[in-house]
């Protein structure tokens, strides 16, 4: 079956794109503050997003917070992206507001597959704490510097991590806890 | 007895002798959950008393957790939208609307007037029975049985206008990619009337049977306080947020679908203790029928979908009459509609404060990543910040104005 191609952006909103890009506050306050910390940017949709260095994340954010100008109180969210068989494989994504400003922004963090970790926001943004430990538990990425990063979710016993893309739907986990039977499937008798 | 001190501290004191004895003590463990009467959500709350204060508390969730993002990124865009109804089951309509305004940023398109007064319809009826919901529970957990029947005879008949619009009361499905599932009919203006005509005289009583009530007062009044710096500092957003006095509320912020062209106003509260919570929510819950009898009355005529055979099925006369919509319709529900490659981030309004969705494309018909962010989940990290230092009984009340909704939280 052939592949439809995906409809094009008009005109109009590549404009807006491009204005977002030039124009959005945090954006030109980064590339001016944070030159070589800044992978690149773009504005698609309108979201202003820049891609930052693991290393220079913490620099990043605490301008974000603290610049009156930009203000971001307010995180949002975090999550990741598996990009599987692309280099570097994961993206943090942070997605930040300011409820004085009332803007928003988008900073990710490319992470190679080998070296999953990067440091935690937890003490520029309290309500990273939980975040964080989803991302842990969801896609195995660690946070360094995080409270106490452990599962939130799932259990300590979960094997895997089961948002990356290599992580099988319907894949089955062995039992835990006091009675658990190894469900052997050469043997129909369960010892039960 | 003189020298006693009234501290609350751990001490024993060996009848009226000096007090001389300190006894050291453990604090008690209390495991609260995860399946509890007076948690109205699946949730575990570990406490350390001393007497009958909290000195530590940790919060577990993810009972309820069913691989949302995981469901949606292996299927087609269009087919997400049966789970979300299942995110905060109690404000469904609130959550197809949010995930169709994430996925049409996404595709580039906007619904026609009238689909979009009816979505914001759908959303006030849905916050309405959010917040019927939570308040009712409250006051059924702190003993106030009645009160709770009186909101949720009033869910009831918000639910009916659920089930005018889509034919479901709880799990809609009803918003689609570019449109809605169905239009509604002429006499829906009138029965809306009437059932909010119903609602508000309900929630009248249960105003009256709550508000003047003392012990419900003293339950209420003063406890779970967090200030608001460290409310944001969490990211907690929604009627917690605006009791403690930041008027944030992504409908008014970021205005969509016709909330920028209704008048309502966004009620705040000043002391951000539980009474505050609750008011916030009794003053939204009246705004919300404000924006309802007004949309309702400036509906507009014309379609609820759009025309773009790339994104939504033609209507089924078509379909059964014309060569292409069928061909259209075929390669729609087979493959799904088709993105470019991109991400977007859209918050709307949820229940409880900012629900986002965040889509990432890779330009097929199936999200690459199809993310919740659920107020509930930010919402209930503060709950430890809330209890600790409180007594006991305060758990109670501060964990019915988080409204933890246990779907929401824990995808």
């Amino acid at each position: 079956m052939t592949q439809e191609p995906p409809v094009p952006p008009s005109e109009a909103q590549t404009a807006v794109a491009a204005e977002v890009e030039q124009s959005h506050p945090a954006l030109r306050a980064l590339r001016e503050r944070h030159a070589d910390a800044i992978l690149s940017t773009h504005a698609f949709r309108g979201d202003a997003t820049a891609i930052v260095k693991r290393e220079a994340l913490l620099d990043v954010c605490r301008t974000l917070r603290d610049d009156p100008e930009l203000a971001f109180d307010f995180l949002s969210d975090v999550t990741a992206v598996d990009y599987i068989g692309r280099v570097p494989r994961f993206e943090v994504v942070y997605h930040l507001y300011s409820i004085a400003k009332n803007h928003r922004v988008r900073i990710k963090v490319p992470l190679e597959e080998g070296d999953p970790k990067l440091p935690s926001v937890v003490s520029l943004w309290r309500g990273a704490d939980w975040l964080e430990r989803e991302t842990w538990d969801m896609y195995g990425i660690r946070f360094e510097g995080h409270p106490e990063l452990k599962r939130i979710y799932l259990y300590e016993e979960f094997e895997g991590h089961p948002l990356r893309k290599d992580y099988p739907k319907e894949k089955r986990q062995p039992l835990i806890g006091p009675g658990a039977v190894r469900h052997d499937p050469g043997n129909d008798d369960l010892g039960i | 007895m003189a020298d006693q001190e009234q501290t609350g501290a751990p001490r024993a004191t060996n009848g009226g002798e000096a007090d001389n004895l300190d006894l050291a003590f453990e604090p008690m463990e209390l495991k609260v959950g995860p399946s509890h009467p007076a948690t109205h959500g699946t949730v575990r709350i570990q406490l350390k008393l001393d007497g009958e204060r909290v000195v530590w508390s940790e919060v577990e969730v993810g009972y309820l957790h069913r691989g949302f993002e995981k469901e949606c990124e292996s299927g087609l865009y269009y087919q997400a939208f049966p789970y979300t109804d299942r995110l905060n089951y109690v404000s469904p309509m609130i959550n197809n609307v949010g995930y169709a305004l994430a996925c049409e940023k996404l595709f580039g398109v906007e619904v026609p007037p009238r689909g979009q007064y009816l979505r914001t319809i759908a959303s006030e009826v849905s916050r309405m029975s959010d917040h019927f919901t939570c308040l009712g529970a409250c006051a059924l957990e702190l003993g106030a049985f009645t009160a709770f029947l009186y909101a949720v005879e009033a869910r009831e008949h918000l639910w009916d206008i659920h089930d005018e619009m889509c034919g479901a009361r709880v799990t809609c499905n009803y918003v689609r990619i570019g449109g809605m599932s169905a239009d509604v009919g002429p006499e829906f203006a009138a029965f809306v009337g009437e059932k909010l005509g119903k609602v508000a005289q309900l929630q009248k009583d249960f105003e009256d049977l709550l508000l003047a009530n003392p012990i419900f007062r003293e339950r209420m009044e003063g406890t779970g306080l967090l200030g608001k710096d460290e409310l944001i500092a969490i990211g907690v957003s929604g009627p917690l947020l605006r009791a403690a006095g930041v008027p944030y509320d992504v409908r008014r912020a970021q205005p969509y679908l016709v909330y920028d062209r209704i008048d309502w106003d966004v009620p705040v509260g000043e002391a951000g203790d539980n009474m505050d919570r609750f008011l916030v929510r009794i003053e939204e819950l009246k705004q919300s029928a404000r924006i309802i009898r007004q949309c309702v009355d400036q509906l507009p005529g014309g379609p609820v979908d759009i025309n773009d055979p790339h994104v939504r099925l033609a209507g089924k006369g078509h379909v059964y009459n014309k060569m292409e919509e069928l061909i259209a319709q075929f390669k729609l529900v087979t493959e799904g509609p088709k993105p470019p490659v991109g991400e977007v981030y859209f918050a709307v309004e949820g229940g409880n404060g900012e629900l986002g969705f965040y889509l990432v494309s890779d330009g097929s018909g199936a999200p690459y990543k199809c993310r919740a962010r659920s107020p509930s989940f930010s919402n209930t990290q503060a709950l430890s910040r809330m209890i600790e230092g409180a007594m006991l009984a305060d758990v109670i009340p501060t964990f019915d104005m988080i409204n933890m909704i246990g779907g929401e939280c824990d995808r």
